[in-house]
């Protein structure tokens, strides 16, 4: 029996301060940095029970639970984290961190530049996958957890998740990787350079330094989500929600017309009212640029044979973006090091939108992996 | 904990070494892997492509991956486990003739388990007209899973066209071994087979 499951309930996000530079894949390095995250449930005395979740390309720290002075301000993941959820806040303790280079707190390209004392703009480092992961890393020692019972993400998400992996696989127990991809097909690649070609042409870009002139790339940004969201529906999904219906009527004009236009300009719109275009064309860029294989000429099983823990792999069949095929990349090469791994494929209409979802299946299946986890 | 264990699982286990590396194709809930795990201390991986099989396979705790058998073991290197399981899944099969070629690509040895429709229950059913139904064969006509039936003969003559190497074949009927016409007496076969 499924207990009934409940929310996290009013939550507060809090601040980390490390004055140590963080070193970048690029070479360059971040001169101390601020992290927000939030955490949910108890750690336990043995400091075992926590499970760190990463976010993907517009997410947050804000996993779960509510604002107290904010409406609708649900966490991204509130179906999968709380009490009695998949990931249950009963039995663990769940950390939500905000990755740098982000908008929505930690240490990114609108905050303060210490050489200047003005927004770091475009000379804020490009950032990746694993340069996140090292900070996060320095989160769990501030918190004090050596050792994380899981590390869980979607999507970009997953690919952290991976990267823990590889990096510490001493801190991790497992890994829950969800609809992610071992790298980006070229495909991928182009849809975010279409992305980032919008932002950084439009006008008001000023070559990522919009703060000094007090306005922001929103066009750019709304046509950059725009392209996005295409990725994260099926084509079925798309069909079955919108399909040629019409608003009112054709009026032999450019305003929006068939409701997947109105549809996307609203999630255009709403994207670049709460998103910055500094932080879109970074993140962008973490995604091309993870490829753990590049390091083993390509072979993914060499890139892994460091990771030792468990791990779950899942994806969704009508997902697109990250396809099936490329989870079972992954799948493939934890077998040829003889890792423990279990893969769901779930059947989900949605496209690679599903992983936010609660498709029973895909539920059930977290829900028992961690169970068995905490034993 | 006691657990339910088909009358197969004892005869498989000891076809197990110790600590072998094993497949089992069409793992179910994953009862016959912990079985192994338990007994054998093997490790390896459950393959399934029913929804409520892989759920309950990660209850068990064993490594189970969401795949379908009839598109063959394309995540599996060549003779990379020891021993690749196939347990009262082969009559169920479309592609019968290739996953049984797959097993042998990828394990050393295969073993596969079958409900034989040689058991004199069944042959006096169609004598008398009717497609059999017993505990073996626990399905009408028009709901089995099983298109591809085969006796403890049709198997033999199966694995000599193929000139695979036949180590052992136990027979069994309610849970006990039979040696005396097996293909008349007993109701499941197990064999344990390679290449020549």
């Amino acid at each position: 029996m499924t207990p009934a499951a409940g929310s996290v309930g009013i939550v507060h996000p809090q601040r980390a301060s490390f004055a140590e530079a963080l070193p970048l894949s690029s070479g360059a390095a971040l001169p101390g940095f601020e992290l927000v995250y939030e955490t949910y449930g108890t750690l336990d005395a043995a400091r075992s029970n926590a499970i760190l979740v990463c976010h993907a390309l517009n997410a947050s720290h804000h996993v779960a639970g509510s604002y107290a002075d904010q409406v609708d301000s649900e966490g991204w993941w509130d179906n999968m984290v709380g009490p009695g959820k998949p990931v249950d806040t009963n039995r663990f303790f769940v950390v939500g961190v905000n990755n740098i280079g982000s908008c929505f707190g930690s240490t990114g390209p609108a905050s303060i530049n210490p050489a200047t004392g003005k927004p770091w703009g475009s000379d804020f480092p490009i950032v990746t996958v694993e340069d996140w992961v090292d900070a996060q890393a320095r989160l769990a020692d501030r918190l004090g957890i050596a050792r994380f019972a899981a590390v869980m993400g979607g999507s970009l998400g997953g690919m952290q998740a991976v990267s823990w992996a590889i990096r510490y696989p001493e801190r991790i127990a497992s890994a829950l990787v969800i609809a992610a991809a071992p790298n980006l097909s070229a495909q991928n690649i182009a849809f975010n350079e279409v992305a980032r070609a919008a932002i950084m042409t439009d006008p008001e870009f000023h070559d990522g330094h919009y703060y000094a002139h007090g306005v922001k790339p929103v066009r750019g940004l709304r046509v950059a989500r725009m392209i996005g969201h295409i990725t994260y529906i099926s084509d079925e999904q798309m069909g079955e929600k919108f399909g040629r219906a019409l608003r009112e009527g054709l009026n032999y004009s450019f305003a929006p017309e068939f409701e997947i236009e109105s549809y996307l300009r609203y999630q255009g719109e709403k994207f670049s009212e709460y998103f910055d275009a500094n932080t879109y064309l970074r993140i962008t860029k973490a995604l091309d640029y993870f490829d753990p294989a590049a390091a083993t000429g390509g072979d993914l099983a060499r890139a892994l044979a460091p990771a030792t823990c468990r791990f779950l792999v899942v994806s969704f069949t009508t997902d697109w973006r990250f396809a099936p095929a490329r989870s079972r990349e992954i799948v493939k090469a934890l077998v040829d090091n003889r890792r423990d791994v279990s893969y769901a494929e779930i059947a989900a209409p949605h496209g690679h939108d599903a992983f936010l979802l609660d498709t029973p299946q895909y539920h059930a299946i977290v829900r028992t992996y961690l169970e068995r986890l905490a034993g | 904990m006691t657990r339910f264990t088909r009358p197969d699982f004892s005869t498989i286990a000891g076809w197990i070494t110790r600590g072998a590396q094993v497949l089992d194709l069409g793992c179910g809930d994953g009862s016959l892997f912990a079985y192994l795990r338990d007994e054998r201390g093997v490790s390896g991986y459950g393959i399934e492509i029913d929804d409520a099989g892989v759920l309950a396979s990660i209850g068990n705790g064993i490594n189970v991956i969401q795949s379908d058998l009839e598109s063959g073991l394309a995540g599996f290197d060549d003779q990379s486990f020891d021993s690749v399981i196939l347990s009262q899944t082969l009559q169920a099969m479309r592609h019968t003739e290739e996953i049984v070629l797959e097993m042998l690509r990828v394990g050393r040895e295969a073993i596969v388990t079958f409900p034989n429709f040689g058991h004199w229950s069944h042959r006096a059913q169609v004598l008398l007209g009717r497609m059999p139904v017993s505990p073996s064969l626990p399905y009408q006509w028009f709901d089995t899973p099983n298109i591809h039936l085969c006796t403890v003969a049709d198997f033999d003559a199966f694995c000599a066209a193929h000139a695979f190497d036949v180590l052992e074949r136990v027979v069994l009927h309610d849970a006990r071994r039979v040696t005396v016409l097996p293909n008349l007496f007993g109701s499941l076969a197990i064999y344990r087979f390679r290449r020549r």
